[in-house]
């Protein structure tokens, strides 16, 4: 028992000073925590830079294993604003009631598959191929194209052996390659074509700006998708009456969503680098070096949430910053939506009585702190009750 | 039905009509540019900003320390400044101008 509750790692720290540290292959992150400052550090991209060496902002950094830069992701304002405009209308694609029905199929008829097996694992055989499946809707491309994506497991830059994996990092970038290419002669309706047609003051955007686009939009939604999924599932195992709840309050769903994402906060934090000497919390921050805005840490403060560590799914004001904060909010988060209030739907009339089997939980080490971020495996059996 | 009057970041001007719910889900659903409200209203995600004048602000609720949080740091925030889906749609605010601070 226990699996359902992912507890916060950083309530101490986060009242003791408002800051955690970690170091990250002997590139040190100084993490901010609570809700205000991660907020303020968030908006304040002239001294806190999401434009330097590629890599550098995620943690754990990325900088050994590429040197192409992630748009708009790795890029400031005024740039950010021209990359970000011209990326919008596409990634709100899902609110269209096409996008919202086909993802309606696909879950349904996933959930059909594993309704048919005696046990599974939740993340190899559900939450990972319904991740890559439906990224195939956000860039338009055939659903086939997801049996590739399967294959590369679930982080794009990391595998069973290594946190960074070099090679791993090379066959997306010379997957990305190839379908760029590919869709420059044979242009088609997906993602791909529409980038190579875009224009970006004024011009046309590059193939290597094209490609930094297509790495965030495979990797910024792929492991945390897949967290947020299958800690889904471990919530609802351990709390099945609040799948009940959702089935008899539909209208309820919009608002559980957003408090299913606040408490797992998939992506703990991302960093930023010091343009100049500065400080947070009353902490020198030297120039060059790097801070984090711990979103899962600020998703907890008690001074914005009450009950913080409790699951309310009907929390109607709820700040939290799972998706981030300003400028850099994520691109993918209305996909991410319209993919989970689906899922909530279908779970919820179908009324899905979920018994973990046996886990193994994914523990991120971070400095003096250790979270659970979602699970290495969930062995489980379903059943309609 | 109550008339609020949307001016988008290009001055061009949208009356429309809206019974209950509020000022974002009014904007969102007569596609007003510049009002996202990605978070459905749960005053998270700050894609609902507005400006309300001095002169109708006694026509809308008060902005909670929540709603004013979420606006802090912003550099397009004003005294005006308010998240459209923490205002919802009274009798008073018939005729109501609403300007959209982001395009």
């Amino acid at each position: 028992m226990g699996f359902g509750k992912f507890k916060d790692s950083f309530a101490e720290s986060r009242k003791a000073t408002g800051l955690s540290y970690m170091n990250d292959q002997n590139d040190p992150v100084i993490m901010v925590l609570g809700h205000r400052d991660v907020r303020k550090c968030a908006f304040d991209w002239k001294n806190f830079q999401s434009g330097a060496a590629p890599g550098r902002i995620v943690i754990p950094s990325e900088v050994n294993i590429r040197d192409i830069r992630q748009i708009p992701f790795e890029v400031d304002p005024p740039e950010h604003t021209s990359y970000r405009s011209l990326l919008e209308a596409w990634f709100k694609r899902p609110l269209a009631l096409d996008y919202e029905q086909r993802l309606g199929v696909l879950v349904e008829e996933m959930l059909s598959e594993i309704l048919s097996k005696d046990s599974f694992d939740v993340i190899t055989e559900f939450s990972l191929p319904l991740q890559s499946k439906a990224l195939t809707l956000l860039l338009n491309t055939p659903m086939s194209e997801s049996e590739t994506w399967i294959s590369w497991g679930t982080h794009v830059f990391r595998s069973d052996e290594t946190a960074l994996d070099s090679n791993k990092a090379s066959v997306l970038f010379d997957y990305l390659d190839q379908q760029i290419n590919e869709a420059e002669k044979n242009p088609k309706e997906d993602l791909y074509t529409a980038l190579l047609n875009s224009k970006v003051e004024g011009r046309n955007l590059t193939k290597e700006e094209i490609k930094g686009i297509m790495i965030l939009t495979f990797a910024g939604g792929r492991d945390t998708i897949i967290n947020t999924v299958t800690n889904t599932f471990a919530y609802f195992a351990e709390n099945h009456d609040k799948l009940h709840f959702l089935a008899e309050n539909p209208s309820m769903i919009s608002f559980a969503v957003e408090e299913l994402i606040r408490y797992f906060s998939p992506l703990t934090q991302m960093g930023r680098v010091a343009t100049a000497d500065t400080e947070v919390c009353g902490h020198a921050v030297k120039n060059d070096s790097r801070i984090s805005l711990c979103w899962a840490s600020a998703n907890r403060d008690d001074k914005v949430f009450e009950k913080p560590n409790t699951v309310q799914l009907d929390r109607k004001n709820n700040p939290h910053v799972s998706f981030g904060f300003g400028h850099h909010k994520c691109l993918g988060a209305t996909h991410t939506r319209q993919l989970m209030k689906v899922l909530l739907h279908k779970m919820a009339s179908k009324n899905l009585k979920i018994n973990i089997l046996d886990a193994k939980e994914k523990i991120e080490a971070l400095g003096d702190n250790q979270r659970k971020v979602g699970f290495e495996s969930l062995q489980v059996s379903i059943n309609i009750k | 039905m109550i008339e609020i009057i949307f001016t988008t970041t290009d001055g061009s001007q949208t009356k429309v009509s809206a019974d209950g719910g509020t000022l974002m889900e009014a904007a969102k659903n007569n596609n007003i540019s510049g009002i996202d409200g990605d978070c459905g209203g749960v005053c998270s995600c700050a894609t609902c900003h507005i400006y309300i004048d001095e002169s109708n602000a006694d026509n809308v609720n008060p902005a909670t320390d929540m709603e004013k949080d979420m606006l802090e740091f912003d550099e397009l925030t004003t005294p005006e400044s308010r998240l459209s889906c923490q205002i919802p749609i009274t009798d008073k605010m018939n005729g109501l101008k609403v300007k959209i601070a982001r395009s």
